[in-house]
């Protein structure tokens, strides 16, 4: 092999996606396109009622059914069903009732499994559902959290005695990272306190969850739409008592998580408990109905927030106590959703003094759990709106009032009074470059003057400087709060004869172009072309080991680990090129991709020429094992702390109630962009999802604890037609703490949107004496806040 | 069961099905063509989006009967001689896909909407596939990829479209 001229860095090139190839021609592998010999369908009979004991329950008519091959219920299972995992055990008391995949005496939320059929056709499994014959006893219902939590409440459940599961405190003034909070709001000048609804949602991949299961072969082998299939093949073997080698998890092609695919689930363990009694594999795909109804919500917390300040609008304290809605179980990381916002309430501010309480509660609802940016959102919109509403109180512009606390950039690296170190970080040139883009002053202009005529459209300015903590996460911090594993994540390299490269990474792609990314990565670190590499992952077979897709990690932390085995692959080449250069090894220097003698140019040996080398190993220097690949794992040893500004005009129709977005503008510093094509995209996907959170979406519940936006038709998801084009722009201050310098960008634009929108709904609608309008900001809602009596709705 | 005759992407099956069967669900497991796929039970996603004799159509809203003597063309049969359709050069090009899982269906119903209005606005775009969810890319660059599309087949260019900016 020759050696190539200088090639232009991969890093940083709007490479087009090797994943578009399958997806744009229809060549995919969904789970649900599985189709094995002999296979069977699961259906699954849900709980229609909210809380019931099961008084009575029979499936032998449906058993008799043609095409039915089984149908069991949880009382046929119970003794080796077990509970489905909940991974995060927040305080040492925390009240951790069992989830059984299949209810037995006792149903706490509608939707919850009660039996299931297989049968040789879906449409035979899910025909014999109605042959299913069920007695439920009605129980009282709890829904309201804090109805939930009053003394003599009904309960969910009955033998625990209480609707709380946990109660997590932190405390600056007593864990030494800042001031006695208390003593702190005794100074205050200002003090402004209010409540904040984070509406339940529901993460809505596109791609309802499907598993299939086989346990014909030596192994057992489940594909599954699913983020994390290394910690479902640990939890399913602990789970279903087979041993951990005899367990392999596929995550084929996964159409979207959103956090909404990180558990280990109730139709997956039935699916294996089918196909282990059968002996055949079994198919379950679930529904969208099914989906919105048992598939984990997110968000649901109220929230009151409450800021200390002097009159010059320099913040002194803060007080957070949040109700975090559970729904009828833990779910896999549930209690420590709130606990990931527990962190960043204090935001990109200065803060002498802090203090968080939450509670977690129980309610006859489905579960939540880790949705898109997962308890950052809550926290960042928590305290964004009320930085808005200091500057009000204070008669300050928004901005003034975060200028004057935020963290400036020649302050970094900077401990905050959550005990965080943000590494790096630059709000002032995300800022003004949002500030100028956005044309701020002039839309203050317009704002003034639609005012000043009484116009019908008003105007309203949002303002989002947020910051979150991603890059999940050094394994001591996880443990410090209990989480049940660790944070690192695993890279493989694998020098493959011919000089191509197969690339392992332990995180599980679902949509955020790995395979693109980091073959972008290793073309530059190992000079070979970006079409010569492969990246396998989603398999416990070639993925051996992993954490997963998650808390924006992939790139932060399985990015790292990915470089450091490209350097040990150069290492471990470096002695075989130098027997090829007649050298000594330190006389060796590798760049753009190939190796040569110190200070003399021309043609030198690739990595595939010492590829071949071992491969054929005829003559290799004495005590060299012939092998080049390397593994790498990356513990990260901090967070890492993407930034930005967003800002966001809405026009409000007063006499409608309807909100255009009019302007929007996200200025995000995600560290060094190894693809900004994929950058870009997660951030408006991300925007979207927050903007969806601001204006459209919510998981409804009557008085009964039905689902009533059970289906596409009333969880509203927005269109294209109910959006508009935004502008994106980026900073880039680089994660100091390793060599990529990246900080990942995958829950960044959900984070951060939420709060613009409101804000500048709010802002809209000031001066008729509203100072908040709940989630979503829908048309009645609005037009409430606009014009009935003392504005706030 | 009825009995159906229908060309997919170019080729003509004649099958017995039970009459209650989707056309989506006929595609998907009597034909294979699992390129098109099912996101909602609703007719709200639009991902089983399918062209019937030219036209846009939610495959799970129509009986594989009601196909009987037509011509259905899935995603998998839009590309000609190995050569992709502008509309899935424009999405590689642009960005406009991320899982992937609506792409199939938002592919089809550009395809479709672009017969209607070759030329359209931005605004024409984001009403056009308002039938269509997608929950990873905000629309943005599917709005763009669609625009691309538009000016490359009206120029009759089926080449690929020169690289596009990108304003990150």
């Amino acid at each position: 092999m020759t050696v190539t001229d200088e090639r232009p860095a991969e890093v940083g090139a709007p490479r087009r996606r090797k994943e578009d190839a399958r997806l744009i021609t229809g060549r995919t592998n969904w789970t649900d396109n599985i189709v094995l010999p002999g296979m069977h369908y699961m259906a699954v009979l849900r709980s229609p009622v909210a809380h019931a004991r099961i008084s009575h329950i029979d499936v032998s008519a449906a058993r008799s059914r043609s095409g039915v091959v089984d149908a069991f219920t949880g009382a046929d299972i119970a003794d080796f069903q077990g509970s489905l995992p909940c991974a995060w055990p927040v305080t040492p008391d925390m009240v951790h009732p069992n989830r059984p995949p299949l209810a037995v005496d006792e149903v706490r939320h509608v939707g919850e499994p009660v039996a299931v059929v297989i049968a040789r056709s879906r449409n035979a499994a899910v025909d014999a559902l109605e042959a299913i014959d069920v007695d439920y006893e009605d129980l009282p219902v709890v829904l309201d959290m804090e109805a939930a939590l009053a003394e003599g409440a009904d309960l969910v459940h009955s033998d625990k005695g209480t609707n709380k599961s946990y109660t997590w405190i932190f405390e600056s003034g007593a864990a030494g990272t800042g001031a006695s909070t208390d003593e702190a709001f005794a100074q205050a000048e200002v003090v402004v306190k209010r409540r904040y609804k984070q509406q339940r949602l529901i993460p809505s991949f596109m791609e309802p969850r499907s598993v299939v299961v086989d346990p014909t072969g030596d192994v057992i082998t489940v594909w599954s739409s699913t983020q994390i299939p290394h910690i479902t093949r640990f939890l399913m073997s602990l789970l279903t008592g087979t041993p951990e080698h005899k367990v392999r998890i596929i995550a084929p092609d996964v159409g979207g998580g959103f956090g909404g695919k990180i558990g280990v689930t109730a139709e997956e363990m039935l699916s294996f408990f089918a196909a282990r009694r059968l002996g055949k594999p079994v198919k379950y795909t679930e529904t969208r109905s099914d989906s919105l109804v048992s598939a984990h919500h997110g968000r649901d917390q109220i929230q009151d927030i409450e800021i200390a300040a002097k009159r010059d609008g320099t913040v002194l304290g803060l007080r957070v106590n949040l109700l975090a809605n559970m729904g009828a179980y833990l779910g896999l990381v549930a209690p420590g959703v709130p606990l990931l916002g527990a962190f960043m309430y204090n935001a990109i501010y200065k803060f002498p003094a802090y203090r968080f309480e939450c509670s977690g509660v129980f309610t006859n609802t489905t579960i939540t759990d880790a949705y898109r940016g997962a308890g950052r959102p809550e926290a960042t919109y928590a305290i964004e709106r009320l930085m808005d509403e200091l500057a009000v109180e204070l008669g300050l512009d928004p901005m003034e009032v975060r200028r004057r606390n935020w963290i400036r950039h020649e302050e970094f690296p900077f401990t905050t009074v959550a005990g965080l170190t943000y590494d790096s970080g630059n709000y002032e040139a995300a800022t003004d470059k949002a500030m100028a883009l956005f044309g701020y002053d002039a839309l203050r202009a317009e704002q003034a003057s639609r005012r000043a005529s009484g116009d019908q459209v008003q105007l309203g300015l949002g303002i989002s400087t947020y910051t979150e903590m991603c890059g999940l996460a050094p394994s001591r911090i996880l443990g410090a709060l209990s989480y049940g594993a660790g944070g690192w994540e695993h890279a493989a390299v694998r020098m493959l004869p011919t000089g191509k490269v197969e690339v392992v990474t332990g995180s599980s792609a679902h949509g955020q172009g790995h395979e693109t990314a980091w073959s972008q990565i290793v073309a530059d670190q190992l000079g070979v072309a970006f079409e010569d590499i492969e990246v396998l992952h989603g398999d416990t077979r070639t993925s051996v080991k992993g954490l997963d897709t998650y808390g924006s990690r992939s790139l932060a932390v399985g990015g790292i680990a990915l470089y450091q085995a490209c350097q040990k692959v150069i290492e471990n080449a470096k002695p075989v090129a130098a027997h090829m250069l007649e050298c000594d090894v330190n006389d060796v220097e590798f760049s753009n991709g190939s190796f040569r003698v110190r200070g003399t140019p021309g043609e030198g040996k690739t990595l595939g020429d010492c590829a071949l080398a071992v491969f054929a190993a005829h003559n290799l220097p004495d005590g060299i094992e012939p092998n080049l690949d390397a593994e790498a794992v990356y513990d990260p040893t901090n967070f890492s702390f993407p930034h930005g500004t967003h800002l966001c005009a809405v026009e409000i129709d007063t006499e409608t109630g309807v909100t255009k977005i009019r302007k929007y503008v996200a200025v995000d510093d995600v560290g060094r962009v190894v693809n900004p094509l994929i950058v870009e995209g997660q951030i408006h996907g991300g925007v979207v999802q927050g903007i969806a959170q601001a204006l459209f979406e919510e998981a409804v519940y009557d008085g009964s604890g039905n689902l009533l936006t059970g289906s596409f038709v009333d969880y509203t998801l927005p269109s294209a037609a109910d959006l508009v084009e935004m502008t994106t722009d980026r900073t880039e201050s680089p994660a100091p703490g390793h060599p990529l310098g990246v900080k990942g960008v995958g829950e960044a634009g959900a984070i951060a949107s939420t709060p613009a929108v409101v804000n500048a709904i709010v802002d809209a609608l000031r001066p008729r004496g509203v100072n908040d309008v709940e989630m979503p900001c829908t048309p009645e809602r609005v037009w409430r806040a606009a014009n009935l009596s003392g504005g706030a709705q | 069961m009825a009995s159906v005759s229908v060309t997919v992407d170019g080729v003509r099956y004649d099958d017995d099905v039970e009459a209650r069967t989707l056309l989506v669900h006929y595609l998907r497991e009597n034909l294979g063509k699992v390129g098109t796929v099912v996101g909602c039970d609703t007719s709200n996603c639009g991902a089983c989006t399918v062209l019937l004799n030219g036209r846009s159509v939610k495959s799970c809203s129509v009986l594989a009967v009601q196909a009987d003597g037509q011509e259905v063309t899935t995603v998998e049969g839009l590309a000609r001689d190995g050569v992709l359709h502008p509309v899935q050069q424009a999405f590689h090009d642009r960005h406009a896909l991320q899982c992937g899982f609506c792409t199939p269906g938002m592919i089809m119903a550009a395809v479709s909407f672009l017969a209607d209005e070759p030329n359209p606005t931005g605004e024409q775009i984001r009403e056009g596939i308002e039938g269509n969810l997608c929950r990873c890319t905000g629309y943005q660059n599917i709005v763009r990829a669609i625009s691309d599309a538009a000016a490359a087949m009206r120029s009759g260019d089926t080449a690929q479209p020169a690289a596009t900016e990108v304003s990150v």
